[in-house]
């Protein structure tokens, strides 16, 4: 038995060296274009396809080589954001939705994350561009400035041994020269009273320990709003704190979103939160699409058997049940997926398509779309 | 059914806070002031609140993880604090604790087998010869497959850890379990998974939960009594279906509505609270919830409300009742 185990160590130590070796050939490739200097602004700009929206991500993929294999955290995800519209991307963890998001920004961990494949429109007040040809030196640019992301643990992202105040005057000295050092302060108080700080002068000098969740929450949303951006990004922002103080953060985001006029791309889990601040959703599933639709249509009239699945399995409420449907099995490997529709296996609506190729995103009426090969045949 | 296996009187947990140049004790943290309620055989009592209120200290201490500071705690017709180590070590068994994160309350060096049967080989509750297959016939149940008795935890997902962290404490025989948040770090579909087999535990084995959780669509799924914590007392205590329909405290009526519900057509008249929950080191005076409270009145900030019975089992500590 000892013997028999070496044996199948060495297999996968051989299979390993195998993908290292590929895995390296194809990340320099990525790197190479990473690295290039000057790259001329015809290269990167583009034209939308809806001039209404503010981003339109188009067939992306964002893979992972790792020493294991391949992941494909993204594969193949269209996303549009109308001006001025909250778009909510829901998932299990480890769906992509995160990933997703990271890609907008730019911010995939390299060099094993590449993204491989695909656009991400980017519709600019100087023109449309495409982020994913865009060089490191003009996103310096757009992030915090244009697009400003909410992260998911206020307490890992902000720097716990500079004052709150500091942190977030780095970001405005960063990105608006335009505002004078003497103005620095006056400015980032007025941001932390935006987001609804009563004592704005004395967090100003406050450490970030020495705040409570929600009040850290709200500063990490004063940082991203510092610079007027035309989108927020915000990854689980309530997913660390209670309910009372979820209610206020979520009621002071709506708030914001209409004064400043910005779209919202909100990434959660919870299925409540999408439907209080969300006017389109996106499932997703092992790093595609499962459906999307507006708010209205997904949650009323969910598709997909995993959308279906994910409403039915959250205990609402004043609504009892007798024993709360669960959806059997987990998440596919993410290494080695199958292919046939990754839902297959966990599906209590399986048909003999499910066997063939994995289902494109079809538009139903009203411009819900489901990738299900339920609703291929024009009905089911 | 209707038999009492935990009774929880007045409980008392106070942290020391230690300051100046000699550790001096300075004042204390009142994590959990006079904590009452019962728990019947083979039901579930619920205990909500926002973190920071005190819940989980409750629950550890009813297990003498922590020495109380005053209360009692009854199981079985037994004073958990006026037992010795000897006798402590023998009600063990009878009152489990399932842990919140399933990825730091597993052993990583040990396979899942050994986790789950260390303490019942510790115990003597089966013959050494017969603990393999106990140990598998508790994976089965717990819905394991068998044959991943000699897997170690690193091999397993979120929810299949918290199904091993359930069959450690169920392996044991228990006749209370503490589930102290066991779902709130995995995903919703998980969730209802291990929502569902903890409800078939209880109806095959009788158990009687203690359900500790943040989330009150879960709390109202598995309870059968709910009482509601705010900064270390129990402010309203109601049958399930009494407290969901007619919540009186104004602190459970604002956390109730802070739910979202999953339909957009849905629109709530939230109540908003303000603020944060005050420091516990230095709760407001008079009744503890009057500095978000929204209808407090002059009472509420000299006086502390009494804990009272309103009729249908409904406790409610709050001067907005005490008039009639």
């Amino acid at each position: 038995m000892f013997f028999n185990k070496t044996a199948e160590q060495k297999e996968a130590a051989k299979k390993m060296k195998e993908i290292v070796k590929s895995n390296k050939a194809i990340i320099k490739k990525f790197e190479d274009e990473k690295k290039r200097k000057n790259v001329p602004a015809s290269e990167y700009q583009t034209a939308m396809k809806n001039p209404d929206n503010i981003l339109e991500i188009d067939n992306l993929h964002t893979y992972f080589y790792t020493d294991m294999g391949v992941v494909r955290s993204v594969n193949g995800v269209n996303i549009e954001i109308p001006q001025g519209k909250t778009v909510a991307l829901v998932g299990e963890s480890g769906c992509g939705k995160s990933v997703t998001s990271m890609s907008v920004m730019k911010l995939i961990m390299g060099p094993s994350g590449q993204i491989t494949n695909g656009a991400i429109r980017y519709n600019r007040a100087s023109g449309p561009i495409d982020i994913v040809k865009t060089p490191i030196s003009e996103m310096q640019h757009i992030r915090g400035n244009e697009i400003s992301m909410i992260f998911q643990e206020p307490m890992t992202s902000l720097n716990p041994v500079f004052r709150i105040g500091a942190q977030i005057e780095e970001a405005i000295m960063l990105h608006r020269p335009d505002v004078p050092k003497s103005d620095l302060k006056a400015q980032t108080i007025k941001m932390l009273e935006l987001v609804g700080i009563a004592r704005a002068e004395g967090v100003y000098a406050s450490f970030p320990h020495e705040l409570s969740g929600g009040m850290r929450q709200r500063v990490m949303i004063a940082m991203s709003l510092c610079c007027n951006p035309k989108m927020i990004i915000a990854d689980e922002p309530t997913t660390a704190l209670d309910v009372t103080i979820q209610a206020q953060v979520l009621e002071l985001l709506r708030d914001l979103k209409d004064k400043i006029d910005a779209s919202i791309l909100l990434i959660t889990h919870d299925l409540g939160v999408v439907a209080e601040m969300a006017d389109y959703v996106v499932v997703m599933y092992a790093g595609r699409v499962a459906e999307q639709g507006t708010a209205h249509e997904v949650f009323l009239n969910p598709k997909h058997p995993y959308t279906i699945g994910l409403i039915k399995s959250k205990p609402v409420v004043n609504q009892l049940v007798e024993r709360l449907y669960s959806i059997p099995g987990a998440v596919p490997n993410p290494v080695n997926l199958p292919n046939h529709c990754y839902f297959k296996d966990r599906c209590d609506k399986c048909i003999a398509a499910c066997n063939g190729a994995i289902p494109e995103l079809k538009t139903l009426e009203g411009g819900h779309k489901v990738a299900c090969h339920l609703y291929t045949q024009g009905g089911h | 059914m209707s038999e009492v296996i935990l009774k929880v009187d007045n409980l008392k947990k106070h942290f020391p806070i230690k300051g100046g140049l000699l550790q001096k004790v300075v004042g204390h943290v009142k994590a959990v002031d006079g904590v009452s309620f019962e728990v019947k055989k083979g039901s579930t009592f619920g205990l909500v609140g926002e973190s920071g209120c005190g819940k989980t200290t409750a629950g550890r201490t009813l297990l003498r993880l922590h020495e109380n500071d005053g209360g009692s705690v009854i199981f079985d017709g037994k004073d958990i604090f006026a037992l010795n180590q000897k006798e402590l070590r023998d009600i063990r068994p009878e009152i489990q604790l399932i842990f919140q994160d399933p990825y730091s309350s597993l052993s990583p060096k040990m396979p899942v087998g050994e986790i789950i049967g260390e303490a019942v080989r510790e115990h003597k509750l089966v013959p050494e010869k017969e603990l393999r297959n106990y140990v598998m016939q508790i994976m089965r149940e717990c819905g394991l497959q068998d044959h991943h008795i000699d897997r170690y935890p690193h091999e397993f997902s979120g929810g299949q850890r918290q199904r091993i962290c359930i069959a450690r404490a169920i392996a044991l025989k228990p006749k209370v379990v503490v589930c102290d948040e066991p779902v709130s770090a995995l995903d919703v579909s998980i969730q209802a998974q291990v929502i569902n087999l903890l409800m078939d535990l209880q109806r095959d084995r009788g158990i009687s939960y203690v359900f500790i959780s943040h989330d009150l669509s879960v709390v109202e799924h598995i309870s059968d009594e709910v009482g509601v914590m705010y900064l270390g007392n129990l402010v309203e205590k109601a049958p399930r279906e009494e407290i969901f329909k007619n919540p009186m405290h104004p602190y459970t009526k604002a956390l109730f509505s802070a739910i979202p519900t999953p339909d957009p057509t849905v629109k709530m008249n939230r109540i908003v609270l303000e603020g944060d929950i005050p420091s516990p080191a230095k709760p407001p005076a008079g009744c503890k919830f009057h500095t978000r409270c929204q209808s407090c009145m002059e009472i509420c900030k000299v006086t502390r409300p009494e804990y009272k019975d309103y009729g249908n089992e409904h406790f409610v500590a709050c001067h907005l009742y005490n008039k009639q």
